[in-house]
């Protein structure tokens, strides 16, 4: 991302500090995570250093700071997920892509998040690749549905 | 400006249209429940299929009405008949209902659930064919003010929320002092939904009396605790229940400006919250003078970046601000010096969306519902290993069991517990299920109300297992700030961790004891006050369980990885080779026809095998797993 591109971002705001969430929301929306240069732009707009701004974004889980794989895959480990069977989900695709939750694939095909609840605990377990929800997951089916994403 | 009669008439003009329409009216439950379950597939069918057979209808979005289990919801209203419902709606059941239905104005009864009504005036009358909705096992027993108008309006439709008296009760409030408001919520007896159950009038009284240039009102819409969607089917389905009470409550302690803080993963409850907005500024009910009171309120909207801590008051503050979303030490309480140092007052979206109804209706109606000190309703979401999973709304005072049973349906396997309050509840046995569903009696037994999440277990639940789950949970929401939470919480989890991988020792659970009562004393906020119950209400109520573990290193729902063992049965096996292909690690082998051979040392416990020989037609269902005598899915006596 060029520099001009960052004016245009933080257009919208204020430049108060109340603006570091939104802001650091907008540049993910926008290019997927935070860099370090992001990072960096976000602290001379706010006039704060970039330890504080990454003191914050580090503290709430909606940020990463790599890049994201083109099918984000999430596993819900929320209460009734993990009743029904989340952890050996979530344990398979660690073992099946080689990668730990929070990491992308070397090929950017997938990256694995765990996510606390997706909010459809009646059809537990849940597991979200891009913007498909799929329910009742089995292990079995795992490596059918992630097969689907090129 | 349009005054508020004339909005509420046009929109009652409105409402009475689309009740009496010329042409069939198709609703169907677009929450991201539903979405989840396949509504927007089913959607798109609708509209293909009315097109391709050319028919004239009105399609209308709505929340979800509770029943999960039941999704998706699609409703059926031919021109003066009776309202049908239809359950677990498919694409592929789309064309056909709709061909009967509106082709032949016969009901497609291999699909339908129910009608709804009272009487059947309307024409052939279903009662003996079909349930009446509100009469099914899962809606009987519970009594909907909050979601009274979930699935039946359009969210997006100021006119659907203002035609069933919506706004009523802000008006009544404008014409009231907003100290005669406190005194109608304070009558009223209403207790603050989020979690601890503070009466709400007492806050706002502080706040009201509080000096400041500026006073805020806060909505917490950060609902973190995982597998509770109360607050999110609320803001879906009905969000501008949710803006009218935080009017009511900006009014009656002075606010001005009015924020409302809500997850970042609940997207469309925020596109909904935003266009109810705009069309609350359209009808001069929000802005500067709304509705010619002289009172003013601009509402923002703030999206939470996922900190469950911050469900917490001063976290939550910081979190606006910008910062951390660490709590600081009370006093000050936020209703003297909250956002930017003024006065404060943080409601929950359950709180807020009650407002409305104490108003419209007053205090004495609201007080039918429940039992003196425990007034009104609360909404639960009810999941885990329950037949009918949804979210509910029940009087305060409703026994566990009415819950569970009467309208969750029980479980399938033998029962064992249920947790209430989340990650910050305790977990409660078989003998407290005639407990009543109130603030102190569950403080009393140990564990909290919360914001009302369920989670029931049945036998092939391990309780130590999810103690584990909740205290990692807490463990890694912790900010840090205070060490008995930071550290303790660490311990504790580390300590689970041991026990349920076969490491254990007698002296842990004395120490998991002494630990926890150390952590819910010494720590800063609420998060760290309330996470060791998890442990202390499982280690009180289900002792036993953590002694197997502990002393003969089993588990007895044979979910601990470590404590158990995979095993091929050679009577059952039909030699198949399912497995031996879907294991990942080669530890089955064996030729076709022939008993396979499970390699335990090879074996990593990912159940595929498992699952493969369960569930497939020509496996015998012959690999099990076991922890001591006990096998998996099978009630341990």
């Amino acid at each position: 991302m060029i520099v001009a591109d960052y004016a245009v971002l933080f257009a919208p705001f204020q430049g108060v500090p109340g603006d570091l969430i939104p802001l650091l929301q907008h540049v993910q929306a926008e290019s997927g995570y935070i860099s370090e240069e992001a990072t960096a732009h976000v602290a001379r707009f706010l006039r704060m250093s970039e330890n504080v701004v990454f003191g914050v974004a580090s503290f709430y889980s909606q940020f990463r700071f790599t890049p994201p794989g083109r099918h984000s895959v999430k596993v819900c480990l929320g209460t009734a997920c993990h009743v029904r069977g989340g952890e050996i989900l979530s344990r398979t695709l660690e073992r099946d892509l080689g990668i730990f939750p929070g990491q992308t694939t070397a090929d950017r095909r997938y990256d694995l998040q765990r996510v606390a609840c997706l909010g459809c605990c009646a059809l537990a377990p849940v597991l979200q690749v891009g913007p498909d929800i799929y329910s009742q997951v089995t292990v079995i089916r795992l490596r059918e549905i992630l097969g689907a994403y090129a | 400006m349009p005054s508020f009669p004339s909005a509420q008439e046009s929109a009652r003009r409105k409402w009475a249209e689309l009740q009496a329409s010329p042409v069939p009216v198709v609703y169907l439950g677009t929450a991201s429940c539903g979405r989840a379950a396949g509504a927007t597939g089913v959607l798109d069918a609708i509209n293909r299929t009315l097109g391709d057979q050319k028919r004239d209808a009105v399609v209308v979005q709505v929340g979800c009405v509770g029943p999960c289990y039941l999704e998706p919801l699609m409703d059926i209203v031919m021109p003066g008949r009776p309202r049908i419902s239809y359950a677990n709606v498919t694409p592929e059941k789309i064309e056909p209902i709709i061909t009967s239905h509106l082709g032949r104005d016969e009901p497609f009864m291999r699909h339908a659930l129910a009608y709804h009504g009272t009487d059947h005036a309307g024409g052939n009358g279903y009662s003996g064919k079909l349930p009446r909705f509100f009469d099914l096992p899962m809606l009987k027993p519970q009594v909907r003010v909050v979601l009274r108008n979930c699935g039946f309006i359009d969210p997006e439709d100021i006119d659907h929320y203002l035609a069933n008296d919506g706004y009523v009760g802000l008006m009544n409030a404008l014409a009231m002092s907003p100290e005669a408001v406190i005194a109608e919520v304070r009558e009223a007896g209403l207790r603050g939904r989020g979690g601890a159950g503070f009466p709400t009038h007492k806050k706002w009284e502080i706040c009201r009396a509080a000096a400041g240039e500026a006073k805020y009102l806060i909505c917490n819409a950060d609902e973190g605790d995982p597998g509770a969607f109360m607050n999110r089917s609320l803001l879906e389905g009905d969000p501008h229940a949710v803006l009218e009470g935080m009017l009511i409550a900006a009014y009656a302690i002075g606010a001005t400006e009015g924020y409302i803080y809500i997850r970042a993963e609940y997207p469309l409850a925020i596109a909904r919250l935003k266009t109810a907005l705009a069309q609350m500024r359209t009808c001069g009910l929000l802005g500067s003078d709304i509705q010619g009171s002289g009172f003013d309120l601009d509402i923002t909207i703030k999206e939470g970046a996922g900190a469950f801590v911050c469900g917490e008051e001063t976290a939550l503050i910081a979190s606006i601000e910008g910062s951390r979303g660490m709590p600081r030490s009370r006093p000050p309480f936020p209703a003297i010096a909250g956002l930017h140092g003024m006065p404060t007052i943080i409601n929950n979206v359950e709180t807020l969306g009650t407002l409305p109804h104490v108003l419209r209706h007053g205090a004495a109606w609201y007080k039918q519902f429940g039992k003196p000190g425990n007034y009104g309703t609360k909404t639960f979401s009810l999941v885990g290993k329950i037949r009918r999973a949804g979210l509910i709304e029940v009087p305060l005072g409703t026994p566990l069991r009415k819950i569970i049973f009467d309208i969750g349906g029980g479980t399938t396997k033998p029962f064992k517990a249920v947790q209430t309050g989340g990650p910050s509840g305790g977990c409660l046995s078989e003998e407290f299920l005639d407990t009543p569903l109130d603030y102190e009696s569950l403080g009393a037994a140990g564990s909290i109300m919360g914001s009302g999440g369920l989670i029931v277990m049945d036998q092939d639940t391990c309780v130590v297992d999810l103690a584990r789950y909740f205290l990692n949970f807490t463990q890694q929401e912790s900010c840090g700030k205070c060490s008995p939470c930071r550290v303790g919480t660490r311990h504790l989890v580390e300590i689970l961790t041991r026990v349920t991988d076969g490491q254990g020792e007698p002296d842990d659970l004395t120490t998991l004891e002494n630990l926890g009562e150390a952590i819910k004393r010494g720590s800063l906020c609420g998060l760290g006050q309330t996470a060791p119950n998890p442990v202390l209400t499982t280690l009180r109520y289900f002792r036993p369980e953590y002694l197997l573990h502990v002393a003969e290193k089993q588990c007895s729902a044979c979910v601990c990885r470590e404590l158990t063992e995979y095993r091929v049965v050679p009577e059952k096996c039909t030699g198949c080779q399912r497995c031996v292909s879907a294991c990942p690690t080669g530890a089955i082998t064996g030729p076709r026809a022939e008993p396979h051979n499970l390699d335990a040392s090879k074996c990593i416990k990912c159940r595929a095998c498992y699952e493969i020989c369960r569930f497939d037609a020509i496996a015998g269902d012959a690999i099990i797993i076991r922890s001591g005598r006990r096998l998996a899915h099978e009630p341990s006596a």
